[in-house]
């Protein structure tokens, strides 16, 4: 029973785990129906489902980065990307009312697929853009991506003409607002992503040249991998992701904001993938710990304004919490901590 | 030149996982002397550096210090003994100006702060007195040479009163002119009764300036002699293997001679690039052992490395069975049957934090594709094939191979290549930092791999090894093929005497 218990402690999963516990157990003091799931108008309803379904949000893009960062690169245009896909989504589905006959009928401006399609496919090429500075060019991938990164939010609202493009296409509402047996739809979204991440790495060898790329690039170039496209591809699909991420956003809340969307959002998903385990370092990574990492985060944030905190600490608590995991995972900390246990217990035996 | 040694180093030894870096080790350095530590790639010379200033500390022997036995803390530590030490690369800030970059640390200071006037005549007058120098120390250092840089690099060293000067390879970067001007403060200093350490690789310049020489190899303690009771042949011996009337009987090996193929498997003609490597022609025919030698620098490697596709080459040709052929990368020689292990098994080789099961089948999936996976009980079998015929010692394959021991490390590199099935293999130093077991047993392996068909490209610094187990050997200098040796012309005396040409042209002359 001891062996298994410390099998489990050293799971890089245990630790982020724990605190998710304990950030549950106090929202469950705190929080009044915090645990409460109601079945409402053919849909589960709760504080801890509008969890999920917001976690979703960072947890997508916390896939692709987890592929990124296992090269040993890193991407902070993602939160700009998102703007640039829900601002290119927003801007094709647009549309106007029109009066036919005595009834206001909404016109699109292209079908819902082309602007979705597009606004994937944006995502995509920026990916790309990013992926050839940094495989190619051998630009340091946070210069290489900090480009977009300030590039992306101009794009974005040259898009929206500066202005924020409220979507009033019904349809749309359904990819972040929608439900699917009873379940908010943007999570099968992310399941699906994610299965199909972890088929890909793990089923094909690709999962294997990631780790060796991070772990040590030369090496893995003189062994035969195509170091440059890998790499470079995993720009694309991070970005892509964040594309995704950006259609979940804007649906969500039926805009699109080319300034403040997606603000933020990399040093969320930067975080959400160093809590799940993976280390910046490059080299192993962990899909699931990316995805837990995400719902903490999103049960901090949710914790945070449900228990009243003023928004003005807001961040600094956020930044406690994060900091508390980051210690808890590090060997160093811990060790410190379970040495002078040890040296209490020989003293108070002497 | 008095003859008090005020540093010496006893018995010596500093191991690091997997690697001996250097094994009993003994080392003096005399007041007012200039003394060069020479040694191949590996042999120790910075892991002795670095323990005598501190960075290290040495897992067995002991230092003293005017007679005294003392324990190197720090860096800062071998400061305050008197030891100064320029490294390689000039730490300096190239955009503060040279008093600044002189003093910074310690500016004279007033009540407003840094006491500017003062902070340029001081810097001033400290460069004309200790080196000579008359500079404009408001100018920004990155104005100057690198020879004025690397001057100033030792000023800096120099300012607190220090007794021993340590130049980790002062040179590499500078011309003639430049060497010639810092020898001449070299030359001053030691007059000033400076203890003067000086690592190089230029054996030229060695014999310009030092009054006696040390040699490491491998990590062992090879001699001291007054450089002018030493020729350049005899130094280059005690560099990269025993004392040549030694190895006369090396020649058993050529019983085992299997009727070599006469088939050019690979071929250069003209390869190479400029600033890189002069245009290199060899051949390499199937089953055969092609030994490189050389002294490092000497374009070895390099050649390696264009044959393999690692770096580019920009003229020549490159033959597979007289078909001509253009890599872009590794990846393409890895599909024509080539496998490469380089000179750093670390920053090349292995991909340290992934499994020994990971590594040994790396090669393989990289050939086979992102596709084709390899399914896991292939991997392991594959994996435990080569642990067993390899002997490569580990108790578990899902071990991090960085945990390997050096010797272990080579072998799961071997094994990473041994399971794509090459027709090539170009080994660069294969047998660099392991110990003289796991040496054997790989040199063995390598004849065993040749006499099964598969042609082999040999590196090794060590001359012995070379003649050893190559059926031809190209000798290089100066990034160039210099000459070929064959059959029965292959012995360490040979390959060492056409290394040390000028040496033999001299003779000749004589």
């Amino acid at each position: 029973m001891q062996f298994k218990t410390k099998r489990l402690q050293e799971s890089t999963l245990f630790w982020p785990f724990m605190v998710l516990v304990l950030l549950l157990l106090i929202n469950a003091f705190l929080t009044r129906g915090f645990f409460t799931i109601e079945w409402k108008d053919g849909r589960f309803s709760g504080i801890l489902v509008d969890i999920l379904n917001r976690s979703t949000y960072i947890g997508i893009i916390a896939i692709g980065l987890t592929l990124v960062i296992s090269t040993g690169g890193i991407d902070i245009s993602v939160g700009s990307v998102v703007a640039i896909s829900g601002a290119i989504a927003a801007y094709l589905i647009g549309g106007e009312l029109v009066l036919q006959g005595d009834q206001q009928i909404l016109v699109t401006r292209t079908p819902m697929g082309v602007a979705i399609v597009a606004a994937l496919a944006a995502s995509l090429l920026l990916g790309m853009w990013n992926g050839l500075l940094v495989s190619r060019l051998r630009i340091q991938p946070i210069v290489a991506t900090l480009i977009l990164m300030v590039a992306g939010r101009g794009i974005a609202q040259l898009v929206t003409n500066g202005q924020i493009i409220t979507i009033y296409y019904k349809p749309y509402y359904f990819i972040g607002n929608g439900t699917l047996l009873g379940i908010p739809f943007s999570i099968y979204i992310l399941l699906a992503v994610l299965i199909l991440v972890i088929l890909a790495t793990r089923r094909t060898a690709l999962g294997l040249f990631f780790e060796s790329i991070g772990v040590n690039r030369t090496a893995s170039r003189y062994s035969g991998i195509q170091e440059q496209r890998i790499v470079f591809w995993s720009y694309a699909f991070c970005a892509f992701c964040a594309g995704v991420s950006g259609l979940l956003v804007s649906s969500n809340v039926k805009s699109a904001d080319g300034n403040n969307a997606g603000d933020l959002f990399e040093l969320d998903a930067i975080l959400a993938v160093v809590i799940g385990g993976t280390s910046l370092n490059g080299g192993k990574f962990n899909l699931a710990g990316s995805i837990l990492g995400a719902i903490i985060i999103q049960t901090l944030t949710t914790t945070i304004y449900s228990i009243g905190v003023p928004p003005q600490v807001n961040l600094v608590i956020k930044s406690i919490v994060v900091f508390l995991v980051s210690m808890l995972q590090s060997e160093n900390f811990r060790a410190l901590f379970q040495l002078n246990h040890k040296n209490k217990l020989i003293r108070s035996a002497v | 030149m008095e003859n008090s040694a005020i540093l010496s180093m006893n018995t010596i030894s500093k191991y690091f996982p997997g690697v001996r870096a250097l094994s009993q080790v003994n080392f003096s350095l005399h007041k007012g002397e200039i003394h060069a530590l020479m040694g191949q790639n590996g042999a120790g010379k910075s892991t002795l550096i670095k323990i005598m200033t501190g960075v290290y500390q040495p897992d067995s022997g002991y230092i003293t210090l005017r007679g005294e036995k003392i324990k190197v803390e720090s860096p800062e530590h071998a400061q305050t003994l008197g030891i100064a030490t320029v490294y390689q690369e000039v730490n300096l800030c190239p955009n503060l100006t040279v008093a600044e970059n002189l003093l910074l640390g310690r500016e004279p200071r007033n009540r407003f702060g840094i006491a500017w006037k003062r902070l340029f005549t001081d810097a001033r007058a400290l460069l004309k007195e200790k080196l000579d120098l008359d500079l404009d120390t408001t100018k920004p250092l990155g104005t100057y040479s690198l020879a004025i840089q690397q001057m100033i690099a030792i000023a800096r060293s120099l300012c607190v009163s220090s007794e021993i000067l340590i130049l980790d390879e002062p040179t590499s970067s500078l011309d003639e002119a430049e060497v010639e001007r810092l020898f001449k403060i070299l030359h001053k200093l030691k007059n000033e009764g400076m203890a003067i350490l000086f690592i190089t690789h230029f054996i030229d310049q060695v014999y310009a300036v030092s009054d006696r020489i040390t040699v490491l190899r491998n990590g062992e303690y090879i001699g001291t002699s007054e450089a002018s009771a030493l020729s350049k042949l005899d130094l280059i011996s005690m560099m990269v293997g025993k004392d040549p009337a030694e190895l006369a009987a090396s020649s058993t090996r050529r019983e085992i001679k299997l009727t070599l193929g006469t088939e050019e498997l690979l071929k250069t003609e003209g390869l190479g690039r400029t600033g890189y490597l002069k245009p290199i022609t060899v051949t390499l025919k199937k089953g055969e052992v092609l030994g490189l030698a050389g002294l490092l620098g000497s374009g070895r490697t390099e050649t390696a490395k264009l044959i393999f596709g690692a770096e580019r080459a920009l003229e020549g040709r490159l033959f597979q069975k007289g078909i001509e052929i253009n890599l872009t990368a590794p990846r393409d020689a890895i599909m024509m049957g080539m496998g490469f292990c380089p000179e750093d098994r670390k920053t090349e080789g292995l991909i340290g934090d992934l499994s020994i099961r990971e590594n040994i089948i790396l090669a393989l999936q990289a050939k086979q594709g992102i596709l084709r996976y390899l399914p896991r009980k292939t991997q392991e079998e594959i994996a435990n094939q080569f642990i067993q015929e390899l002997g490569i010692k580990t108790p578990d394959m899902e071990k991090p191979v960085k945990t390997l021991s050096g010797g272990n490390q080579q072998k799961v590199l071997l094994a990473r290549w041994l399971a794509t099935q090459p027709a090539i293999l170009i080994l660069d130093e294969p047998t660099r930092g392991i110990d003289v077991a796991a040496k054997a047993e790989i040199l063995q392996r390598i004849i065993q791999l040749r006499n099964q068909g598969i042609s082999i490209l040999f590196i090794s610094s060590e001359l012995e090894e070379v003649a050893a187990i190559s059926d031809r050997v190209a000798i290089f200098r100066d990034k160039k093929k210099i000459a070929e040796v064959e059959g029965k012309d292959i012995n360490e005396h040979t390959i060492m005497r056409l290394i040390a040409q000028e040496e033999l042209e001299n003779a000749i002359q004589n």
